[in-house]
């Protein structure tokens, strides 16, 4: 496990008893893909910041114009508000850009809740310390029922995630190393360095 | 027990594994982009480090660049910046650049196999969704995202977990005018955008085996679009021959010993798959999509689905597809009005492509109110084309054929589709807004896309190609 923390960049809200509570912002769709989280025209930044404003860019403003926001986007709704964005079955398919993750963090969000989850997506999530939790489809359907005064809890210490005004609750999977990581804001990139002999090992071994 | 292609592959490249956690990968090629690349390069500088093994990173540009007048500085200023971090980052880190100018510049999924970077039993990643492409060669290839991008300039390796297995075997003739993108088009109907999640998949069986290696790479392509982590093809004498000879292949004794390597790439007799998935060839037709994402596909006689007759998982997202493609459910697909084709992209920009488009249309105008946009894969594949004549052909059709790079794939660059208009594409994503905001998305083979030009509505092929015995016009007009 990585040890050097100087270069860790991931804060951790996860840490501590009770979990993480926030209200969330449903967004009841199938399919997600990183096209909608963020279209490729807004990828032309060279650093990872300022992604959020455009975070589902065409479903929040109407022909592309930001003073005709759509009214019944969740996004743009005041009523829904919380750091967790739960979303439809397979979100995240399509395009690797990690931009997507970025402009999720950006805009506020730390825990994305879906039934399922796209690879590619799941790892670019957690590389920035936001958390997929991935529940049953008949939980996903019992958080999209509740009103947007509810609360969940993240407990990824038990690896549990609840609806607070209910009290029904799901257990969620995650890699015990991704959890430690998380936990801690521990960085992969630290990890692998700090392992450079058993990578040079191989590289003689295998003739590279 | 014996082991799959991707054991294989992967237990050689396995340099050490964590308790309870993923395995250090290590990785044999890295290819990078300008979209995907900076913010890592960022890393690396932040870390104060340098890219590890800088001769195992090819660059080229080809997201964010225009298709025309290359030769002219880039108008637009963040597309212009992003390029020029590219350039900058690469000279720094002594990293190989094809970039606009270069020879080899092109869709980083084109130029690895055609410059014999792409290697049988390989690992391969790239910040980009469809580097599956690689795995026609028997290799382990899968996109990333940038902080693993970082991690792999960093150290030469990634941490993984190991997918599960899966195989897709497609045996039988293909009828005529199907080709391979139409073999991939039905599987994902089959199967659905998130059919292979969490697998690697194998394609096998006779109707792959035939296939050339261009075809193959347009089928690894689309292994993404249905969640795989990635997809492979064994290994045989077609992908040794398409190696041997290019730029970066082994050459006199090397060649031998790698052949003899590359041999044993198979999946063994008796290899445990978690899934596996047989299709038969002669169930294709010439497909097309009508949904917005490319799960959704029908053959191209048949009608768009209707809320009953679609599976319960999909029905939620039918109503709201077709409202964003203008299309009803329940009626024919085939006479649709097109305006834009783009034949293109990572999936069908190759040589194969194009000559397949050349031989149909050849003779042929396109129709008056159609507007047809070719784009090679390559500088090579442009230079292929004009030196066979099939630039010719194309301007006596009216198509335009423009300059290398992802172009109306992604409406990121200049080339979008304008809202609302219909596009029949031979990219991979049928998204909403993927090439451009608004824009309607059909996609389909070459040929398909081809007819459709000559029309000027959604076209069944079969229709324009001269009787022959079955079999016969796949082979013609496909990438044999
Ligand atoms: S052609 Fe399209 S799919 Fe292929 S790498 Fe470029 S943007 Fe991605």
């Amino acid at each position: 496990m990585a040890t050097n923390k100087e270069n860790t960049k991931l804060s951790s809200p996860f840490r501590g008893t009770g979990g993480f509570k926030s209200r969330f912002v449903p967004i009841n769709n199938e399919n997600i893909d990183t096209d909608q989280i963020i279209p490729a025209r807004f990828l032309k930044g060279t650093t990872k910041d300022g992604f959020g404003k455009n975070l589902f860019r065409d479903w929040r403003y109407d022909n592309d114009d930001e003073s005709k926001t759509i009214a019944h986007f969740p996004l743009n709704m005041s009523q829904f508000d919380g750091e967790i964005l739960v979303a439809g079955k397979n979100f995240g398919c399509g395009s690797s850009r990690e931009h997507a993750a970025w402009a999720i963090l950006d805009a506020g969000f730390r825990v994305v809740v879906s039934s399922f989850f796209a690879d590619i997506f799941k790892n670019n999530a957690l590389n920035n310390g936001v958390l997929p939790v991935q529940v049953s489809d008949a939980f996903l359907q019992r958080i999209f029922l509740q009103d947007n005064n509810t609360e969940l809890t993240v407990d990824l210490e038990n690896q549990s995630i609840t609806i607070n005004s209910t009290g029904e609750q799901e257990s969620f999977e995650i890699s015990s190393y991704k959890k430690t990581c998380l936990l801690n804001g521990y960085d992969d990139i630290d990890y692998l360095l700090s392992i450079r002999p058993d990578i040079e090992k191989y590289e003689t071994e295998k003739n590279y | 027990m014996g082991k799959t292609l991707f054991e294989k592959i992967w237990e050689k490249h396995i340099v050490k594994t964590i308790d309870h956690g993923p395995s250090v990968l290590y990785v044999d090629k890295h290819f990078i982009h300008e979209v995907t690349s900076p913010q890592a390069f960022t890393g690396l500088n932040n870390r104060g480090i340098k890219v590890l093994r800088p001769k195992q990173v090819v660059a080229t540009a080809d997201h964010n660049v225009p298709t025309l007048n290359q030769h002219l500085p880039i108008k637009e200023e963040l597309s212009r910046l992003q390029v020029e971090a590219l350039i900058k980052n690469c000279a720094e880190h002594d990293i190989e650049l094809y970039g606009l100018g270069h020879q080899y510049q092109g869709i980083v999924h084109v130029i690895g196999p055609e410059l014999g970077i792409t290697q049988p039993g390989m690992t391969i990643v790239c910040g980009d969704s469809h580097t599956s492409t690689h795995g026609a060669f028997g290799a382990i290839a899968f996109g990333i995202g940038t902080s693993e991008v970082e991690m792999v300039m960093a150290t030469q390796c990634l941490l993984q977990s190991k997918p599960k297995m899966m195989r897709i075997n497609v045996d039988g003739v293909l009828n005529k005018g199907v080709v391979s993108k139409d073999i991939v088009l039905y599987i994902l109907s089959k199967i659905t955008a998130s059919g292979a999640t969490g697998y690697a998949v194998e394609f096998a069986g006779s109707a792959i085996r035939s296939l050339s290696m261009e075809a193959r790479m347009t089928i690894c392509n689309m292994s993404i679009e249905m969640g795989g982590r990635c997809g492979l093809i064994a290994p045989d004498e077609t992908t040794f021959d398409y190696i041997k000879g290019r730029e970066f292949a082994p050459k006199a004794n090397e060649w031998e010993k790698k052949k003899t390597e590359w041999s044993t790439l198979f999946s063994d007799g008796n290899a445990k798959f978690d899934n596996e998935i047989f299709i038969n060839a002669e169930e294709i037709e010439p497909m097309i999509t009508y949904g917005t994402n490319p799960g959704m596909g029908i053959g191209i006689t048949k009608n768009i689905p209707t809320t009953k007759t679609i599976n319960d998982n999909d029905r939620s997202g039918l109503s709201k597809s077709l409202a964003y493609m203008g299309l009803e459910q329940g009626h024919a697909i085939k006479g649709q009005k097109i305006d834009y084709v783009f034949i293109g992209s990572c999936t069908n920009s190759r040589i194969e492509d194009l000559r397949m488009v050349a031989s149909f249309v050849k003779g042929k105008k396109k129709a008056a109110d159609v507007e047809v946009w070719i784009v090679p894969g390559s500088k090579l594949v442009e230079a292929q084309a004009i030196a066979e004549g099939i630039d010719k052909v194309f301007e006596e059709a009216g198509f335009m054929l423009r300059q290398p790079g992802c172009s109306a794939c992604l409406g990121m660059n200049e080339d979008k589709i304008p809202a609302g208009k219909y596009c029949i594409s031979t990219s991979n994503r049928n998204f909403e807004g993927r090439q451009g905001a608004g824009a309607r998305t059909l996609l389909a083979s070459p040929l398909t896309a081809a007819a459709a030009a000559i029309t000027g509505v959604v076209t069944d092929v079969r229709e324009m190609l001269p009787p022959t015995p079955k079999g016969e016009l796949a082979t013609t007009f496909t990438e044999a």
